[in-house]
């Protein structure tokens, strides 16, 4: 145990204390006792700054599951090391904000920090853990803890509906990527991560290479909100706006992002990972800005930016995967996709964190987040107007701000793609650089739409829910701290570049550097006049004339019918799945024994004789018979009338007496076949039998008078002829396949000498197998004891029990 | 003999079922007891028949039936003598407390519904 596991542990170990803190310290708000564990977390992962960016890992190990080869393994390395910054950074500033953003008094504090706590370790786990297991388990406990939180206000309805929309589609995306891990096992014998990546090779010839590929994509997607799975981030808005400024942006659902990164190594040579991952970003990020537009909540919107943001990191993650195939790196412009994830991954996180929390303080002191009521609050709100703008400018990637770079080089890594010559890319590759720029124009409008309907415009007190006013510094200083740091990554972008980006990069790609190398990079501000220039001064002038003309091609969104939208093919499919599944159950299990006895009878007639006809079993050979007499002849045309005349007889009497019948002359079977004692044995029982049978039918009281014949019915008769029908083939056949002899003669032989009896029916019983006789001996006296017990107790039902 | 043997317990095992698939309490046990007469029979002549003499060495014959089918089928009678009368004494009791044999009547679907 490590200092560094007990650095991923100690959320979860902590947040065992703070129902404690919660009730002992009532009169201090609980997030005071949180928030020195993330800012200790936060620094200590500082130190790891120097031994990364010396492209050196840490890998420190801790037995769990020997046997099995899962251990849990820390390890620490550029990209890690980049996402525990993000963590423990943003949740010490999202714990300061939560303090002042949740009423003491108001919210149940003790279980939103124990949840809390719970994503934080949990996310720690999964980009510090390098063991696959293990950091599905972390996977799984943060969606049930972003669960949990979106469920916080569970009193409201939609809250249920996010979190039970969140967890069923993140969990399925998560069991899908225990399947690839599970199939990445079968071809490489080992969990870790480590020791995966140098096997790729291997791994690219493999027939399980796509099932593995896709499976680890599925849970990428879903967990990372990417189309067709982003419905359920917009929903997820229902949580407390610290928790989507924490989860909902910043982590969780980077965490996709994350695991498409780590795996470039594994599968990013393959054309099929860099369409998918490449592809989907982009559908993502054009269908999120698109749709962002429409939007009229603030958090919506907010929700599908992010959505079109993390479509925009994962399309460059795909096409920085192609700079794989061009070995050299001195002049491998590809690897420019890979650095612009990297920067606007942690540009995103800087400022719709700082969005959020934004919109979050709007809510608080105006009561609404809906763009309609709002407006005017520039003169009422100027800090929180500073802070939304300049968050806004950066997402709409405006300099000076760090958005502005990392749009550029989003720009720059799209038109490189003309230029491969993979994948097709030389025909599809146009593709682009176009769809990224309608892309940038949708995102303008949007950004603008978020600053100037709020804060510009008429000012609509009578619409709002309270008389607004600045919010208290203390929920200010969060997203104060995170708009300057957009503005000096913006400034000064190669802060990052040669502590952060480079060794996230050499985790990523590590194949293209040479053993003790390092990618270079720099970021500038100014390129001279390049495309990507020209391309971003289109996107401001084409958005600024979109955005003031917007009210008259809204009407478009309307022609877009709701039925055919993702989240009515998936409430659809919830809805249809639990009715399909309750008639269908309702029609199987209707109840009455008659059914299932049918099921079951048919079943058995269905498996007997498909076995016989498949297997050729069926079998007539005749020189094994013995010969037929004119008693038993007889005899079996008695039991054979008899029996079918109980089928046809109306009267209770009858029956009873015609099944004595067929017993009596089932003993007489015996005594032709030379069974003295089983002839004995069934003469008597079938005589108390038939009297049992009379004293329970004969003197029962007159129920029904009238008596019904049996009603034919056409499936029982089928089932009863076929049960009947097979009985017979398998009879006939067992008697024709006699594989081995008797061991009876061994009885016969040893009778009298060992047992000391002539009878060796008797013998047998009470001594070669008298064990049998004991439990049969058992069973009579539980029957007698349950048929006395059963008549002598009578609890009424007023005092049961 | 085994051929008309394994005939009549067909026919046996028809009956049974059809009773067993019928709506009335009565019916259905009396098919069980069909159904063991089947069984029973069935064991016997998959044992082959008249082999030899009874299994008594008192017979001083050459050849005996085969003993081990009979000692089972003595047990599968006394078992199904148990628990045919349990569930007499219970569709019994069953009638007394619901006033119903018609199976029909006593789903217990319904009224939890």
């Amino acid at each position: 145990m490590s200092y560094l596991h007990l650095a991923i542990l100690a959320p979860l170990l902590f947040s065992i204390f703070i129902p404690f803190f919660y009730k002992i310290f009532r009169r201090i708000h609980t997030g005071w006792f949180v928030l020195p564990l993330p800012i200790i977390l936060f620094i200590y992962f500082l130190t790891f700054i120097p031994i990364t960016s010396n492209q050196k890992t840490i890998i420190e190990s801790l037995n769990w599951i020997p046997s099995l080869g899962i251990n849990f393994t820390a390890k620490v390395d550029g990209l890690g090391l980049l996402f525990a910054l993000l963590i423990t950074g943003i949740g010490a500033l999202v714990v300061l904000y939560s303090i002042y953003y949740l009423a003491k008094d108001k919210e149940k504090l003790n279980t939103f920090y124990v949840y809390l706590l719970l994503f934080m370790g949990a996310m720690l786990g999964v980009v510090l853990s390098d063991n696959l297991i293990v950091m599905y388990a972390f996977w799984e406990l943060t969606s049930f803890s972003s669960f949990l939180l979106i469920g916080y206000w569970y009193e409201r309805d939609k809250s249920r509906y996010g979190a039970q929309k969140s967890m069923l589609i993140t969990v399925f995306g998560g069991l899908a990527m225990l399947c690839g891990i599970i199939l990445l096992y079968i071809m490489t014998g080992t969990f870790s991560i480590t020791e995966i990546v140098p096997q790729s090779n291997e791994i690219f010839h493999h027939a399980l290479f796509i099932p593995a590929l896709l499976c680890i994509l599925l849970g990428a997607f879903t967990k990372s909100a990417q189309f067709p799975f982003y419905i359920w981030l917009p929903d997820a808005m229902e949580a407390p706006t610290p928790v989507s400024a924490y989860l909902h942006s910043a982590t969780m659902v980077k965490a996709g992002i994350y695991l498409v990164a780590r795996f470039t190594p594994v599968f990013g040579e393959s054309s099929v990972w860099f369409w998918l991952v490449a592809g989907v970003g982009m559908i993502t990020l054009i269908w999120g800005s698109v749709f962002a537009v429409k939007q009229t909540d603030l958090k919506s919107i907010l929700a599908f930016s992010t959505v079109s943001q993390l479509g925009l990191i994962m399309s460059l993650l795909g096409v920085g995967a192609a700079a794989l195939h061009y070995e050299a790196l001195d002049d491998n412009i590809f690897t420019v996709a890979t650095t612009a994830a990297i920067f606007h991954l942690i540009n995103h996180a800087t400022f719709k964190g700082s969005l959020f929390m934004a919109a979050g303080i709007i809510d608080h002191e105006t009561g609404t987040r809906d763009i309609h009521k709002l407006g005017g609050l520039m003169h009422v709100m100027p800090i929180t107007f500073t802070i939304s703008m300049i968050g806004a400018f950066s997402m709409a990637g405006l300099p000076p701000f760090n958005g502005f770079l990392s749009k550029e080089m989003f720009f720059t890594a799209m038109v490189h793609v003309t230029e491969m010559d993979i994948f097709n890319l030389e025909t599809w590759g146009v593709l682009f650089p176009v769809i990224a720029w309608f892309a940038s124009v949708f995102t303008f409008i949007y950004c603008m739409i978020l600053v100037f309907k709020t804060f510009m415009g008429k000012y609509q007190p009578e619409k709002l829910g309270k008389k607004p006013h600045e919010a208290p510094i203390g929920m200010l200083i969060s997203p104060i701290i995170l708009v300057s740091l957009v503005i000096i990554f913006g400034l000064f972008p190669n802060l990052l570049s040669d502590s952060l980006i480079s060794p996230a990069m050499a985790a990523v790609l590590p194949s293209l550097l040479q053993v003790g190398g390092v990618f270079e990079v720099h970021i500038t501000f100014w390129h001279g006049l390049t495309i990507e220039l020209f391309m971003t001064m289109g996107v401001i002038i084409m958005g600024l004339i979109l955005y003031k003309t917007y009210p008259k091609w809204k009407k478009i969104y309307k022609a877009i019918p709701e039925k055919l939208s993702i989240n009515g093919f998936y409430d659809g499919t919830i809805e249809r799945s639990q009715s399909v599944s309750n008639k269908l159950m309702n029609m199987n299990m209707n109840g009455s024994i008659r059914s299932y006895l049918a099921y079951i009878f048919a079943f058995l007639i269905i498996i007997l004789s498909t076995t016989l006809i498949w297997k050729n079993a069926f079998k007539l050979d005749t020189s094994n018979v013995s010969s037929i007499g004119v008693y038993e002849v007889v005899l079996a045309i008695f039991v054979m009338v008899g029996s079918i005349s109980i089928l046809f007889v109306k009267s209770r009497m009858t029956s009873i007496i015609l099944l004595g019948a067929v017993g009596y002359t089932v003993s007489l079977f015996y005594v032709l076949f030379r069974a003295p004692d089983l002839a004995l044995t069934q003469l008597v029982i079938e005589t108390i039998s038939v009297a049992l049978f009379l004293v329970c039918f004969y003197h029962l009281p007159k129920l029904r008078k009238f008596e019904t014949r049996l009603t034919f019915k056409l499936t029982n008769a089928l089932i009863s002829f076929g049960v009947g029908a097979v009985v017979t083939a398998i009879a006939l056949s067992a008697h024709s396949n006699k594989l081995f002899s008797s061991i009876s003669q061994y009885y016969v032989e040893n009778t009298y000498e060992e047992a000391a009896g002539k009878n060796m029916v008797n013998v047998i019983l009470v001594d070669f197998r008298g064990f049998d006789t004991l439990f049969e001996i058992t069973v009579l006296a539980i029957a007698a004891l349950g048929i006395y017990s059963m008549i002598k107790l009578r609890l009424n039902r007023g005092k049961e029990g | 003999m085994e051929v008309l043997m394994s005939i009549v317990v067909g026919i046996l095992f028809s009956a049974a079922v059809y009773l067993m698939l019928s709506k009335s309490l009565l019916r259905i046990i009396i098919g069980t007891g069909l159904l063991s007469h089947g069984a029973h029979l069935l064991i016997l002549t998959m044992g082959g028949l008249k082999t030899g003499a009874a299994p008594l060495l008192g017979e001083h014959a050459k050849v005996y039936v085969d003993p081990l089918p009979q000692a089972l089928i003595l047990t599968a009678i006394v078992i199904s003598f148990g628990v045919t009368s349990f569930f007499l004494v219970l569709a019994y009791r069953s009638y007394q407390e619901l006033g119903t044999d018609d199976m029909d009547q006593l789903r217990g679907n319904d009224q939890y519904e």
